[in-house]
């Protein structure tokens, strides 16, 4: 692996960020601002273990520190469903141009 | 260039592609299965770099977890064949401006940086090993933190079925 240089691992995992920050600002959709998140989330755990695995070999932290946000990323998710399906129950759509009781 | 580096080229574009078609797609449900492509992709990078258990979590959580739970509730809140409406011009204009004004400036940052890599010996990377640190409560050990997101889960595990459950009276 180590033909690979670490630049590259990190432009890939930017790509992936801001990618999915695209996604989170342009999407309409809940489920689908949520798939959005999700890129984020991975593109951060790419970084976390590229940094683990070139720079501080003698270390375990980065995978530690993605263990906790795989943790933290899956339970962010089955709440999120829950909140889309309650809300869909409520308003009958997930679209968040349309959801805007709180609003005014 | 050797075996591993074209590996890791073709598994990078594959991600960088399935997860521009997740978030330009307008049918959801091909959304969704992108998204699947995309991790399962980003697990073999994992694979790559010798992380294994990294990797099995990734393919594990993710495409079996996570994935799932989307896919259902698509199907609970939306019909087949419908497809997505278009983003607002101003708010992917926005969106463009943000994203490629921040990947230009990571970019740059990354580029010109220059990483200086440790010269000590490297530690086994097996799941025993990990374990062991993991739940060690001495120096280096993570025995807090992991209680901690177990509490957390625990709290989102009651907070589903809070949020989720349905009213008698409606």
């Amino acid at each position: 692996m180590e033909q690979v240089p670490l630049a590259h691992m990190l432009i890939l995992s930017t790509i992936l960020f801001f990618i999915g920050i695209y996604g989170f600002f342009t999407r309409r959709n809940m489920i689908t601002m949520l798939m959005s998140t999700e890129l984020i989330l991975n593109s951060v755990n790419i970084n976390f273990v590229a940094f683990n695995r070139y720079l501080y070999p003698h270390q375990l932290e980065g995978i530690f520190f993605t263990l906790f946000i795989i943790a933290v990323a899956a339970s962010e998710v089955s709440l999120a469903v829950a909140i889309i399906i309650n809300i869909y129950r409520k308003f009958k759509t997930i679209d968040i141009e349309e959801t805007d009781t709180m609003k005014y | 260039m050797s075996a591993q580096a074209i590996a890791f080229y073709i598994l990078g574009a594959l991600a960088i592609v399935c997860s521009a078609l997740t978030i330009f797609s307008r049918m959801i449900f091909r959304s969704a299965i992108y998204l699947l492509f995309s991790l399962i992709s980003i697990a073999g990078i994992y694979f790559l770099m010798e992380m294994d258990f990294i990797a099995a979590l990734q393919i594990m959580v993710y495409v079996g977890g996570i994935v799932v739970l989307i896919i259902f509730s698509i199907f609970l809140t939306h019909r087949s064949g419908d497809k997505l409406p278009c983003a607002l011009t101003k708010r992917s204009l926005i969106g463009g401006i943000i994203a490629l004004s921040g990947l230009a400036l990571s970019g740059w940052i990354i580029l010109r940086n220059t990483f200086t890599a440790t010269n000590k010996p490297a530690v086994d990377l097996s799941i025993r090993n990990i374990g062991r640190q993991m739940l060690d409560y001495q120096q280096h050990g993570y025995v807090y933190p992991f209680e901690i997101i177990s509490f957390l889960i625990l709290a989102a595990l009651i907070g589903c079925i809070v949020i989720a459950v349905k009213d008698k009276k409606e």
